[in-house]
């Protein structure tokens, strides 16, 4: 069963070839079994899934078409969930837990999906490795020796190791579309707006976005389905009409416009990345698309402006956990500047701590302007670039990271060539536009992913221009070693 | 060395919204400890802002009112700083981009002169939570029913030139928000606070001195004591040869006196950054003209229609329209009782003297506009005198109800009838020979001075029931025919 996409699974519990409960013990074995080597999940919510799993049962006895119901699922530990503990892979909210579900939460239980547990993450969201986690980091089940990429690794660790269908993911600079690639995954970030933000723990506000991972372009388009909505609760959610995503799936791409911007193939890619990406393109070219180069000039700049946006918002976001309401609070504090300094100095790791006062910094009195605000005036030429490109062609392609995953420790001692891990991908985040990952081929036995970036509200394309590649190839297919 | 006093007033006014500025949790006063803080106002993790349409509405009102202009685009930016009753550790607020900009008001001074004072901007804010240490065993107490409270902080330009001027520019901002009922106004439950940048200098001197902050102060009578003693600091600090510290003072009352709380060089950094959680705000000339449309009349336009309309004097009108409860109570009498001057007279005088001394505000005055204006009525048609309606009025402060029934169960009706009072007068006239031998032998001129003392025994006599008027005609009549 665990083999099963989320499409064939829908199928099998219709047709009573499988009961929902059955296919969630079988999770939650496989779960218990197995994570000991993955550390995908923070928490496992075994009794609340079967209750689900039986409530779902009875539901669809009853002839109850919810599209995903009985379907297992995971969700990243970033999305508040009633009366289950939120830890947002930190120490500081190891004792929280939320009195409401995030709105994505209530659309896939609405939706009809069981959830099998929270998943690992880098702190805060913070990381491309997963290894900032307070949990412990997350081994990437194509090579355990490897990151699974972050922050999202613990969703892209599960899924690739078949201890869930599907799960649930948030992405600010890439922590979807990343792990993704590392994982042999397709990895969605809709465009800002397209799904309400309430509930899920802010990182940077507006980078921040919800997505899924998924083992094809079809789940993905399934899973956006239950997940988008617009949520007056969130007011940077986009009152945009939803589509049936699955809808145009099928489409043939004969027409269709691929820019290759120049930029993602210079230094710092690796050469057989790259070599697999072309190898992509070809397949693109042979399903009749056509390709075309195209310039993003302000590329360079997308990293620098994204580490003073993000650490700026994100040095205010955290500002709430002071332990004063809830999360961790220090023992004994001896007055209310002990009570903030160790409340904070214990609930919070390195990372988030550095990007706390990378962001304090840059937007204090007398740096705002060379900083904050000149980041704000990139960020604009970025988005200007692709509102350029869209005028040429329909979507984007490029690599997703510039290599495979490494290994554990390799780049945690420094903090910038972590950074460049996103180089491809927060552009798109800057920019507020959709991107997926999706599985194109091999590296030293390590997977590679395939970056598609469309046009605002543009995903039905998207999964459109990538569930045709899934069916003219079989990268996607192919599972982690010992996970069948 | 003749000082002048430099004084900018920024004035933060709770608005009167059902709801919190970004949550749905109540704003209502004294609630329970933490009752009305929903997820949003404690800050919890993944909760997400909402802006209240209501306060935007209502900022606007004012931004009209002022005759400021309006932002048609404003932009809520986030405001730094830790503090146990700030939950996100943040104040959202408008720094940059407000809902209000630039406007222009007149105040009367007392010696009847108007003068404008410039407002620099107002924004829109939220309110913080309140810290409470007493009655916790060493430990603080935090109640966050206030925090998210909708605030529109007034910010004027250093317009004003004393505390009698700053008092006024306050009360009138006060008269404005009662006015469009955008706010209670109640400065004792915090509704309005005040705080007033104060500096001097040298008569004639084109710079302004250093000044200083004096924070929350919270009665009209404590902004002008407040500022009065802190002009007279700097004043004497300066001249025994110091100078004035740019810092934060609090206005102690007890003690009247100022005291340094923090001073501004050690300051925070507040590290404004435009809200990423909410979006600019954009208001089209549509919506700005269709709240322009709804405004109710201000008190500067009801002044000048109480002078043209009621033939009132401008300080009388100016007093009468300073709150829009006394200005509906004044009217309802006037057109109730066809009698301006006597009402704006009542309200003024015997009506305000009652209210004060007992502490009262309109809305709780147990003397109705109605009853009011029937008892300008029984003076005017003659059923009792001014000087029994004193009475009749006690007794309706009194709560003893409407003027008829009091005059009728106390037997108050004015005696008209000419019999009763001829005999009243021929007994005075028989009983006071030597006053009457008097009153004949003075001169003309003299005699209506010592009428007087007839009337009175007169009216003594009748217990005040007796008609002046008729009195006074009898009177004459019977002592020319002695």
């Amino acid at each position: 069963m665990h083999t099963k996409t989320i499409a064939q699974l829908i199928e099998g519990l219709r047709s009573k070839e499988f009961s929902s409960v059955e296919l969630t013990r079988h999770y939650l074995q496989r779960i218990k079994e197995r994570d000991g080597t993955y550390n995908s999940y923070i928490t496992v919510t075994e009794e609340a899934a079967l209750a689900q799993a039986e409530a779902a049962d009875q539901r669809l006895a009853a002839g109850d078409d919810s599209p995903l119901c009985g379907v297992p699922i995971a969700h990243k530990d970033i999305f508040c969930t009633t009366g289950i503990r939120t830890s947002c892979g930190s120490k500081m909210l190891d004792n929280f837990i939320a009195p409401y579900d995030a709105t994505i939460v209530e659309n896939y239980q609405k939706a009809g999906a069981v959830m099998l547990g929270k998943t690992n993450m880098d702190e805060f969201a913070m990381g491309s490795s997963n290894e900032t986690s307070y949990y412990g980091p997350v081994k990437n089940p194509w090579n355990t020796n490897c990151v699974p990429g972050g922050s999202s690794g613990g969703s892209a660790a599960a899924v690739a190791a078949l201890l869930a269908p599907a799960a649930t993911a948030s992405d600010t600079g890439g922590s979807i579309r990343q792990p993704a690639a590392l994982c042999n995954l397709t990895g969605l970030k809709p465009t800002y707006g397209r799904v309400s933000r309430w509930g899920m723990i802010a990182f940077a506000s507006s980078l921040d976005q919800a997505g899924t991972l998924t083992r094809t372009a079809e789940d993905s388009a399934i899973m956006l389905n239950a997940m988008a909505s617009f949520d007056a609760k969130d007011s940077t959610c986009v009152d945009q009409p939803l589509e049936d995503y699955t809808a145009g799936l099928s489409n043939s791409l004969q027409g269709l416009t691929i820019g290759i911007p120049e930029e993602y193939f210079g230094e710092g890619l690796n050469p057989q990345t790259a070599e697999r990406v072309q190898a992509a393109i070809k397949v693109y070219e042979s399903l009749g698309a056509t390709t075309k180069s195209i310039s993003l000039p302000h590329t360079h700049l997308a990293v620098p402006a994204y580490y003073v946006i993000a650490p700026a918002e994100c040095s205010a976001n955290l500002s709430r956990f002071d332990g004063v309401r809830y999360g961790h609070r220090c023992d004994d504090p001896k007055d209310l500047a002990d009570l903030y300094k160790r409340s904070r100095g214990e609930g919070f790791g390195d990372e988030v701590k550095r990007r706390i006062l990378v962001g304090t910094y840059a937007l204090s009195a007398g740096y705002y302007d060379a900083y904050y605000n000149k980041a704000q005036q990139v960020r604009r030429l970025i988005k200007q670039d692709f509102v350029d490109a869209f005028n040429q062609v329909d979507v984007v392609l490029g690599p997703t990271s510039p290599s495979p995953a490494f290994e554990f420790g390799a780049k945690s001692d420094d903090p910038v060539a972590m950074y460049l891990e996103d180089i491809y991908t927060i552009a798109t985040n800057l920019a507020g536009l959709p991107g997926l990952s999706i599985p194109c081929g091999m590296v030293d036995n390590k997977p590679v992913g395939l970056q598609l970036i469309g046009n605002y509200f543009a995903e039905g394309k998207l999964l459109n221009v990538a569930h045709q590649f899934q069916l003219a190839t079989d990268f996607h297919q192919q599972l982690a070693p010992e996970t069948a | 060395m003749e000082w002048e006093t430099v004084i900018g007033l920024e004035i933060h006014v709770q608005l009167s919204t059902q709801s919190k500025i970004f949550s749905g949790a109540s704003t209502a006063f004294g609630a329970a400890p933490n009752s009305q803080a929903c997820a949003i106002d404690l800050a919890m993790p993944g909760t997400l802002p909402v802006a209240n349409e209501q306060a935007f509405r209502y900022a606007v009102m004012f931004g009209l009112a002022m005759n400021a202009e309006i932002g048609k685009r404003s932009v809520f930016e986030r405001k730094n700083y830790f503090y146990p009753d700030l939950p996100k550790g943040y104040q959202t607020t408008q720094l940059e981009e407000p809902i209000v900009g630039p406007g222009v008001i007149d105040i009367e001074l007392e010696n009847g002169e108007t003068k404008s004072i410039r407002l620099h901007h107002a924004h829109l804010e939220e309110d913080a939570g309140k810290s409470l240490h007493e009655d916790y065993q060493g430990m603080s107490g935090i109640d966050l029913n206030r925090a998210g409270t909708p605030l529109i902080e007034i910010v004027s330009e250093p317009d004003m030139r004393s505390a009698e001027e700053a008092v006024a520019y306050l009360k009138k901002i006060h008269s404005i928000i009662t006015y469009l009922g955008i706010s209670d106004g109640e400065m004792s439950q915090g509704s309005m606070r005040c705080d007033a940048n104060v500096s001097v200098r040298l008569k004639g001197e084109e710079e302004y001195g250093t000044r200083c902050e004096i924070k929350n102060i919270n009665s009209f009578k404590f902004v002008e004591k407040a500022i009065n003693v802190e002009v007279e600091r700097q004043i004497d600090l300066i001249e025994d040869g110091g100078k004035v510290v740019q810092e934060t003072r609090l206005y102690d009352a007890d003690k009247n006196e100022t005291r340094s709380m923090r001073s501004k060089e050690v300051a925070n950094d507040y590290r404004y950054f435009p809200c990423p959680d909410l979006l600019p705000v954009i208001l089209d000339d549509d919506y700005i003209a269709e709240i322009k449309s709804t405004l109710p009349e201000l008190p500067d336009a009801k002044r000048d229609r109480f002078v043209r309309d009621y033939n009132l004097s401008s300080y009388d009108a100016t007093v009468l329209t300073a709150e829009r409860a006394t200005a509906d109570f004044f009217e309802t009498v006037a057109k109730t009782s066809g009698e301006p001057k006597l009402a704006a007279n009542w309200v003024m005088v015997d009506l305000a003297a009652y209210l004060n001394k007992s502490e009262q505000k309109l809305s709780s005055c147990p003397v109705s506009a109605e009853h009011l204006a029937q008892l300008i009525t029984r003076i005017k048609d003659g059923t009792i005198s001014g000087k029994i309606a004193k009475q009749v009025f006690e007794a309706m402060t009194a709560g003893e109800g409407e003027p008829d029934s009091i005059i009728e169960k106390r037997g108050l009706k004015q005696v008209s009838d000419t019999g009763a009072i001829e005999k009243m007068v021929d007994e005075v006239i028989a009983n006071n020979q030597a006053q009457v031998d008097n009153y004949k032998n003075a001169d003309e001129q003299k005699r209506p001075k010592m009428l007087g003392f007839f009337v009175g025994q007169i009216m003594k006599a009748s217990k005040g029931q007796a008609n002046p008027q008729a009195v006074n005609e009898i009177l004459l009549k019977k002592l020319n025919e002695q």
